[in-house]
């Protein structure tokens, strides 16, 4: 049962902030990378007023899924890096960006030469 | 003048209703999508016991940028975003469709001026707004850790 609920906190955190993303587009007409943009941003901003770990504690990957976790990974990192040393502490953020950066390459050149476009047929 | 008028009340109407369609959309899709990236967090907790934690969520950032770049790469994410919209965007997966995406619909340009320049054209902004707040945020906690 509380993994039942584990899951319903994930579900509604995750599809909350999709359907603010929704309403923006469907208000503003935000293209799709300035949604992720001011996502990032949110994220961002979360973790540098120190309010993303409670959200994370209450809704998991409802909240580290979007692309607010990545801000927030980037923040981490720098706080991390600057208990170290300048060069860390301006580095550490992008480091901490590698894993997701790195997958996205690779798999978008890997798939880029295996399949063929599917844009002209829809 | 009265039936125009009454094709503008079932016109507004019915994209209000649209309207509400997209967003129960967007929020089951982007539940769902999260829902998974639990399942496979806590997949891998349970798989690989002596990872911590920052590791479990690179590596599931990873695989689900790969799940969202495969489904992309076989057609199939573009068709949940039509309906789905910022279900499908905002997740991590959608970060993946954005590089991925444009990386196939520009091949056919060339492999380096194509493929490789154009990946970037939706992730791009994404990668320098990141790099430039985590420098900012890098150089001000470390004036607060070298004056505190």
């Amino acid at each position: 049962m509380s993994i039942f609920l584990d899951y319903l906190k994930v579900f509604s955190i995750g599809g909350l902030i999709c359907t603010i993303a929704q309403i923006l587009i469907n208000r503003t007409k935000m293209s799709s990378a300035r949604i992720l943009v001011l996502f990032l941003l949110i994220g961002i901003f979360l973790e540098g007023v120190g309010l993303f770990s409670y959200i994370k504690d209450f809704a998991g990957a409802g909240i580290t899924v979007p692309i607010t976790g990545f801000g927030s990974t980037l923040i981490k990192g720098a706080k991390e890096g600057a208990k170290i040393g300048l060069l860390e502490a301006v580095t550490y953020g992008f480091r901490n960006m590698a894993s997701g950066l790195t997958a996205a390459i690779f798999f978008g050149f890997l798939f880029a030469l295996i399949f063929k476009s599917h844009s002209k047929k829809a | 003048m009265e039936d125009k008028e009454y094709q503008e009340y079932i016109h507004s109407h019915a994209q209000k209703s649209n309207e509400l369609l997209t967003i129960v959309w967007a929020f089951c899709v982007g539940g769902i999508i999260c829902c998974i990236g639990q399942g496979i967090t806590d997949l891998y907790s349970y798989l690989l016991k002596d990872w911590d934690e920052d590791k479990i969520a690179s590596l599931t950032s990873m695989t689900l940028i790969f799940l969202g770049g495969f489904l992309t790469a076989i057609g199939v994410y573009d068709k949940i975003g039509a309906k789905a919209g910022g279900g499908s965007i905002v997740p991590i997966t959608g970060f993946a469709n954005s590089v991925v995406s444009p990386a196939m619909e520009f091949n056919k340009e060339g492999i380096v001026l194509g493929m490789m320049a154009k990946m970037f054209i939706i992730a791009g902004p994404i990668i320098v707004t990141g790099t430039v707040a985590s420098v900012v945020f890098g150089i001000i906690y470390r004036i607060i850790e070298v004056a505190g």
